[in-house]
Formats: C-alpha cells, sequence, structure tokens
C-alpha cells in the first residue's frame, strides 16, 4: 500500500491504495463517487471513462500509480443541479440515452473532445465517441447533444 | 344446482386484475401524487410516460407525479415488463384510475363548497369553479376515499380524451440524475455491512469437476486477504469478500487455478456453429400449425406456374447488456429481501420462493434500474446467486454482480432460426399460395412459468432443478418463434408452421422482438424476390396486397420521406466511393396486433455493409410521449441493424466464445446511420407500444438494400463481408 495524491474534481486527495489499484475502484469504493459506472474492466465500452489531465481515459484500466499527481473529473464534477455542464444540459435537452448507463461515459469522452477540439464536427464526435458503447441505439442524439453543447460552449 | 357465477365488469390493461385505486394512487396532503405501476424502468421511459398520462388526465402539473419504482411489497402485480405492452396493460390503466379518481374528486368538491360538479374545472392541480380558486387535490385528499374497486366509466368519462394532449412534452427527470452521475442504479448501492460476491462458472451446464482438485485450489482462494468464503454446491460457486475488488480478484483467481489443475471435464454438447441450420432442423421438433391451409389451398396450388423457395437464417444473438447483472440479497429470519433489475418481479419472486423452498410471502423484490437490454438477461439468475450466498452470509446483506464475461456467456442468448419461404405465382403473376416454415427453440425461460424455478444457479447445484426447455407464449399474446411469421398481406391461400427444437444445449430466452427480428426478415426479404420475380416494384407490390389502410398509410410516407420513387435514378448516378448504393423498404405490423412499421434503409456496399440511412414511419395509434416514442423506435432500428450487420455468437462444441466486446462486437457511432423517425397519429386510435415495432422491418429493409446494391440477396445474418462473399459465391454458381 501507498499514498496517492491526485486531484479529484477539483479536491486534492491522498488515497491509500496498491499500485495496480484501479481509479475505478478507487473512485467508486474508496472515494463513493459512484457515477463512474463498470461496464467491462477491460477497457472496450467506455463506460468508465474519465477524464485524467483533460484526456478521456478508461478508469477501469487505469492504476492508482499513474494518477499520481494528475487533475482527475468525473461526470460528479463536470457539473451539478444547479450548475450543469453544457453537455450535461445538451444531453437533458436532447433526452440523448434510454438506460442511461453508458452516458457518464459519454459525458466523460465528449468532455475531453471539446476541450481539445471545441468545434468539432459531427464526424470528430463520432470518431470520439467510437470508442464508447451504447446498446440502446441513442447514439445519434448523443452527437447531436455535443454538437449543441459545443456550440452553446461557443456562444458563452 | 350450480351457484351463481358473479362476473365482474371488464376493466382495461392491468386494471382487470389489480382493481383497486388505491393500488394504483396516492395523493399527498402537499397536493404530489405517488404513481404505482407494475411495471419497471429498463431505459424505455415508461415511468415518464405514465406520469404523462397521469398528469394529462388529472390535470396536474407533470412535475407532482411521481413514479414510485415497483415493489411486490407495494405495487399491482403486471407480470413482465415485455412485448411492447406497457402503455396497453399499464397505461390504460392508470388512465382509466386517473379518469375515475378525477371524478371521485370533483364530486367531493363540489358537495364541500356546494357548486354543480358540471361547473368546476381543474387547472393545474386546483379546482375552480369560474374564476373562484375552491381547492387542490392535496387539500381533499384525506375527503376523498380511494379505497374502492375501479368501476367500468360511464359514456362521458370513458370517451378518448385523445385530442387533449397537450401535455407540454417534458424532459425524463430520471435521465437529468443520471447525466450528473447520481447513483441510482442497482450497481450503485451500498447497503451497511454488506459482503461482496462473484460467481466462477462452469465450461458448460453439463461440465463436472475433479472434487479432489477442487478442494486444493478452494483452499487457495480461502487464504486470500479479504476473502469470506468460497461456496460450492454441485456446480453453483461463488466467493464472498469484503469489497468488491477482492471478490473479483479471488472468483478470477480461482477460475484460473481450476483451469491450471485441469479441474474441469467439459463435454462437447453445444451445437455445431458452422452448421446451425441442419442442427435446428435435425432436432426433435414439436410441430404446430400456426396458421392452417384453407379449403382454397389445393387451387392454389395448382394454379401456380412458378415457384419460389429461399430460406433465410439467424445465429444465436447475445443480449449484451452495458453492464454485468447485478443484485442484492439481504435474509432476516425466514424473510428474504432481494433488490433487481429483473423485468417480472413478481414472477422473480415467485421462484425465489420455488428454488429457497419458501412461500412468496417470505420473499420481497425491489426493482432498481439496471442497464438497458430489452430482454431475459442475468437478471433473475443473479438475484438467486445473490440470495444463495446471502443464505450462507448469514445475517449480512450481500451484493452480487456478475463479470462480463458471466453475463456474455450466461446471459440467456437470443434463439438462432431458420425460416423457410414458399410460394406460388399464378398466370396473371399474383402470389396464389404462401407458405412460412419455422425452425427454432422456444424463445422463452422467464421466471414465474413452470413447477421448478428458471434460475440458472438452481440448475447448477447438487440437487438442481431440471434445466427448462424454452416455451413459446401463445399466439394469442403474439407468439415466441413464430411471432410475425403470418405475413400482414391478403393472400389467397396460406399456410404457417412452426417446428420448436425440443433440446437445450444453449440458454435461450426472449430476446427484445422474439421471433418477428428472423420471420419478418424472412418474409420481408421473399417479398422482394416475389417483385423481382414479376418485375414490380416491391412498394408497389405490397400496397396491392395490403388492404388495412393504416398499413398503406406507414409504407406510403416512408416511400415518400426517402424518395423511394428515383432508387434507380439515384443508384445509377451513385459515385460514392463507400461502394455500390441500394435502398431497400420492408413492412410489419408487430405481432400482427400492435404498431405498424414501415422502414427505408439506404446502405452502401463494398466489402461490407456501410448502413447509410433509416427511415422510420409508425402508426402507434394516440401518442403518449412523442419523443420516448420516436427514441425507441429509432433504438430499436439501431440494434435490429446491429444485430443483422455484426451480431452472432461465437462457441465451440464446449465453451461460449464471444465472451466480451471484442469477441462480441456491436454497432459503433462511426457506423451508425442517420435515422429519420416519422408518427401516423390520425387521433382515432389506442395507444399500441413502440418499443419493438421497428426490429422486423430494420433488417429485412438493410437486406432488400443490400440486394438493390448487388442485385444479390444476403439471407444468413449476420451479413459480415464473409457471408456476402458466400451470397455472391452462390449467386455466381446459379447463373
Amino acid at each position: 500500500m501507498a499514498e496517492f495524491c491526485f486531484q479529484l474534481n477539483g479536491q486534492p486527495q491522498a488515497i491509500q491504495a496498491h499500485d495496480n489499484d484501479s481509479l475505478l475502484d478507487v473512485l467508486r469504493q474508496t472515494c463513493e463517487q459512484k457515477g463512474t459506472r463498470f461496464g467491462c474492466g477491460l477497457s472496450q465500452c467506455g463506460a468508465c471513462h474519465v477524464m485524467v489531465d483533460e484526456h478521456a481515459v478508461p478508469a477501469c484500466s487505469t492504476p492508482m500509480w499513474s494518477v499520481a499527481g494528475k487533475r482527475v473529473v468525473t461526470v460528479e464534477g463536470l457539473g451539478s443541479a444547479e450548475k450543469p455542464h453544457a453537455l450535461q444540459t445538451a444531453f437533458s435537452e436532447l433526452q440523448a440515452a434510454q438506460c442511461g448507463y453508458c452516458s457518464s461515459g459519454m459525458l466523460m469522452t465528449a468532455a475531453a473532445l471539446l476541450h481539445a477540439t471545441p468545434k468539432p464536427t459531427p464526424a470528430q464526435v463520432r470518431a470520439a465517441l467510437q470508442g464508447n458503447l451504447c446498446r440502446c441505439g441513442a447514439h445519434n442524439r448523443i452527437v447531436r447533444a455535443v454538437y449543441q453543447a459545443a456550440e452553446a460552449m461557443s456562444v458563452s | 344446482m350450480t351457484s351463481p357465477t358473479v362476473t365482474q365488469p371488464k376493466l382495461p390493461g392491468s386494471l382487470q386484475t389489480n382493481r383497486r385505486l388505491t393500488q394504483w394512487l396516492k395523493f399527498l396532503p402537499s397536493g404530489r401524487l405517488q404513481l404505482y405501476s407494475g411495471k419497471v424502468e429498463i431505459g424505455q421511459g415508461i415511468l415518464h410516460a405514465l406520469v404523462q398520462i397521469a398528469a394529462q388526465e388529472l390535470a396536474l402539473p407533470i412535475h407532482a407525479v411521481e413514479a414510485v419504482s415497483a415493489s411486490t411489497a407495494f405495487s399491482p402485480n403486471e407480470a413482465v415488463t415485455s412485448g411492447s405492452l406497457s402503455i396497453q396493460d399499464s397505461g390504460a390503466a392508470v388512465r382509466h384510475v386517473c379518469r375515475q379518481a378525477r371524478a371521485l374528486f370533483v364530486a367531493r368538491v363540489a358537495e364541500k363548497f356546494g357548486v354543480l360538479a358540471s361547473d368546476i374545472e381543474v387547472l393545474n392541480g386546483v379546482f375552480k369553479h369560474g374564476s373562484r380558486t375552491l381547492c387542490g387535490y392535496g387539500d381533499m385528499c384525506v375527503l376523498v376515499n380511494l379505497d374502492e374497486e375501479a368501476l367500468p366509466l360511464s359514456e362521458s368519462t370513458s370517451a378518448p380524451s385523445f385530442a387533449l394532449t397537450s401535455t407540454r412534452p417534458a424532459p425524463r427527470p430520471d435521465l437529468l440524475r443520471k447525466f450528473l452521475g447520481h447513483a441510482d442504479f442497482i450497481q450503485d448501492i451500498q447497503l451497511p455491512s454488506m459482503l461482496h460476491g462473484r460467481m466462477v462458472r462452469p465450461p458448460n451446464l453439463h461440465a463436472t469437476l475433479n472434487d479432489d482438485a477442487w478442494v486444493q485450489v478452494a483452499q487457495r482462494t480461502q487464504a486470500m486477504p479479504g476473502v469470506q468464503g468460497v461456496y460450492r454446491d454441485g456446480l453453483q460457486i461463488g466467493v464472498l469478500a469484503d469489497s468488491e475488488p477482492t471478490a473479483t480478484q479471488a472468483a478470477d483467481q480461482l477460475m484460473a487455478d481450476l483451469d491450471l489443475a485441469q479441474a474441469w471435464n467439459t463435454p462437447a454438447v453445444l451445437p455445431d456453429a458452422e452448421h446451425l441450420q441442419d442442427w435446428l432442423r435435425q432436432s426433435p421438433l414439436q410441430t404446430t400449425t400456426v396458421h392452417a391451409a384453407n379449403a382454397a389451398w389445393p387451387d392454389a396450388q395448382a394454379s401456380a406456374v412458378q415457384m419460389l423457395q429461399a430460406d433465410y437464417n439467424r445465429g444465436y444473438v447475445q443480449h449484451a447488456s452495458m453492464s454485468p447483472s447485478c443484485a442484492l440479497a439481504h435474509w432476516q429470519g425466514d424473510a428474504l429481501m432481494v433488490w433487481s433489475h429483473s423485468q417480472g418481479i413478481f414472477n422473480l419472486r415467485r421462484d425465489l420462493a420455488l428454488a429457497f423452498a419458501c412461500t412468496p410471502e417470505q420473499v420481497t423484490v425491489q426493482h432498481v434500474q439496471g442497464a438497458g437490454c430489452y430482454g431475459h438477461n442475468g437478471a433473475d439468475d443473479v438475484a438467486f446467486d445473490a440470495a444463495w450466498l446471502a443464505r450462507l452470509a448469514g445475517h449480512q446483506p450481500v451484493r452480487v454482480l456478475w463479470s462480463r464475461h458471466d453475463e456474455m456467456a450466461w446471459s440467456p442468448l437470443g434463439p438462432a432460426m431458420s425460416v423457410r419461404l414458399q410460394a406460388g405465382l399464378d398466370a396473371q403473376q399474383r402470389i396464389s399460395f404462401w407458405h412460412h416454415t419455422v425452425w427454432s427453440q422456444g424463445h422463452g425461460t422467464r421466471p414465474g412459468r413452470n413447477a421448478t424455478p428458471a434460475l440458472l444457479g438452481s440448475w447448477l447445484t447438487a440437487q438442481p432443478f431440471p434445466i427448462l426447455m424454452a416455451e413459446n407464449v401463445a399466439m394469442a399474446v403474439g407468439g415466441g418463434s413464430e411471432r410475425n411469421a403470418v405475413p400482414p398481406y391478403a393472400l389467397p391461400a396460406l399456410e404457417v408452421v412452426n417446428h420448436r427444437v425440443m433440446d437445450m444445449p444453449m440458454r435461450v430466452s426472449a430476446l427484445r422482438a422474439l421471433g418477428a427480428h428472423v420471420n419478418v426478415f424472412a418474409a420481408e426479404s421473399f417479398m422482394d424476390e416475389v417483385a423481382m420475380a414479376v418485375g414490380q416494384d416491391p412498394l408497389v407490390l405490397r400496397l396491392s396486397y395490403l388492404h388495412d389502410p393504416r398499413a398503406c398509410a406507414v409504407l406510403q410516407q416512408a416511400g415518400a420521406l426517402s424518395n423511394w420513387s428515383q432508387r434507380d435514378a439515384v443508384k445509377n448516378t451513385s459515385t460514392s466511393s463507400d461502394g455500390e448504393w441500394g435502398q431497400g423498404l420492408a413492412f410489419a405490423r408487430y405481432k400482427n396486433t400492435g404498431a405498424y412499421c414501415a422502414v427505408v434503409a439506404e446502405v452502401e456496399v463494398a466489402e461490407r455493409v456501410r448502413l447509410k440511412r433509416l427511415v422510420v414511419v409508425a402508426d402507434i395509434g394516440h401518442v403518449v410521449d412523442a419523443d420516448g416514442a420516436i427514441n425507441q423506435l429509432e433504438g430499436g432500428a439501431i440494434q435490429a441493424a446491429s444485430w443483422t450487420l455484426l451480431e452472432a455468437a461465437k462457441f465451440d462444441r464446449q465453451h461460449m466464445l464471444s465472451v466480451d466486446w471484442d469477441s462480441y462486437p456491436i454497432l459503433r457511432f462511426e457506423d451508425v446511420p442517420e435515422v429519420e423517425v416519422s408518427l401516423i397519429d390520425t387521433g382515432e386510435h389506442a395507444s399500441l407500444g413502440a418499443g419493438e415495432a421497428s426490429l422486423g422491418p430494420c433488417a429485412a429493409a438493410i437486406g432488400n438494400a443490400v440486394f438493390h446494391a448487388l442485385g444479390v440477396r444476403v439471407r444468413d445474418m449476420p451479413m459480415t463481408p464473409e457471408q456476402i462473399v458466400k451470397a455472391i459465391d452462390l449467386a455466381d454458381d446459379k447463373t
């Protein structure tokens, strides 16, 4: 066991963990932040995507040693009920989900995309989300929501 | 002497069997309404649709209505949430009880304020007499007795209020919570002093385990720090640990050690994946006539001058839900509390009671949302696993989460199917007879329907319950493998036969749309083959055999929205680099009694099929929640596209091999087509379920579009590059 210091949604954390404990387990178990979802544990589905230093990564296969000193943002840190992120607003306005299990991962992947590419084309949105699976078939709404959020952010 | 029969008046939907108003509605002094339904939220937005119905009928603001997640402890028993029936079953009941409740409130308000009931208006939850505000639902709730049976409504109260659909669409409140990361899924529940369980599954249902090897391996796992117990009853094996990561590690270690010790003896009991069609047809069969040939059959056959025949096939399809199944269980004395994302909590309660030799009254099942998948996945099975481990754990609650591998390998599969179509054409180039034959295992092993439990773990114990053979539900409720095998067309002579495969080497059960995916794919592909044979446009040909104006309307609108009449011109001028362009169309009325749906697909085909665009037109009668219905129809079409283009379970004779997202790919963003959904609501017809109507037509439209693009008929799903090459080779051989 060692202590890992990193920033979680803007708050400094000092967490006791093993080097290879996954960030997902630490988020869900130790930090009790359940918004990041477990889907496969194999970095194949995107359900557990979070941002580490503005890059979308699968938390299930991100070892704790690799986040030391980094900034981690999860869906809980993206926005709040009082002050939702433009992506959360757009997802809600367009009802861009059915079961919503993949939504956290979609939102974090999209947030990383908009950080790197504030005005993506629909094709760039699809390419960015290629690693995120949705079984309900809400894909087109999700693409439209990301696009709408990008527009809203560029206006504000 | 016979005793007089008391006949209860017929009530709509699930009200027929849950007749008391208090089973559905609870008004609170705050003015809010708690709405109880036995249907469960699986991502389809049903609770929100029911809220909208209640808000509309009671003239309440939508945010004043809260749908309570179903529990066997207090919800009306509405059996299973399946078959696109929730709006018909639960929606009709909610509409009825709300109308009656509103009338009771109005009468009481009239009495209290000494005004005429007919002069009272309800606006935004407030009773008004002219400009005077009298009171609200909350003020009156203690004065109005809802503890009575629903009555058939009078003519005036029961008149359809379809025209009143003015409730402004409002977003689903549950979705915003999910977008904010709230811990609302079953996977997120944390109970005090809860233990974490994982299962270790045998290679297949008929494997055996070497006891000596087991003892050694289990001891090693038991010694891992944090492991509370390693349990085995026959082939039912699980570990309990104080944390989820430890339980996962322990189960993974145990599985690896069992393999290393060569502890499993795994017989080759699975069918040959390369020749599933032969296996289906050569298995023991139970044959039923779904539609009997009428007296015209011999003449119709005699009048045929040309015969057409074709076979269509699908492999096993996996539910492949985004989350592995999860459940929590807690025994307190003889009472079992279970949290589950089952689609049928009352049926699960019944089967848990059977499995643990207790009464259903000792078991409570509370529904909590899981990830969607639209079918019978592992939700019920994992509830058994949790209850089994919780009983061994003693007093502590237990949470069990399956692994991704468990979910892929052990959730019931959508059955493989084979369909043969035959038709005769007479001298006038009209269809003289039509014959549709289905070979498939049954499509249902859901809990609650047999004398013994349908729960996986209960089949694996040392004294196991028998493995249940999959069954088909009655044709009166849509049938299983034979669903939509009867074509929607007016044909002079028709016979439909279903062969149920009486074997269960692969565990199968209900997958969204059941047999309709394959039957509509087959029949609507074949309809295009007929159109080709007689040299007619596929849309014109279909319309010439359809007498139902609602069927014609969806087809015509799909044609108009997709520029159908120009398709050959578009094809001839297409210069896409993604391959040959093609457009195909298909139609079905789901279960022959449900929603009408026509789909037009546009594809580009080179080495593989690229699905570019889908136009979906549906008539679901009165539309309760247009955005929700559109979301369902589009989602269904995309799921069907994924099945049709990509999905089939992979297995050898011993094991399931498609156990993750690499070995079982589904449609991803870059391959998801543009989808346009259009609803036809003439205001004259009652609501029909939307959730499964688009799947069959979408599959067939893709097949027909591929034919338009290539001039080659692909009759085997999934339409992978290999299948396309095979179809081209087959066509070349014939010419």
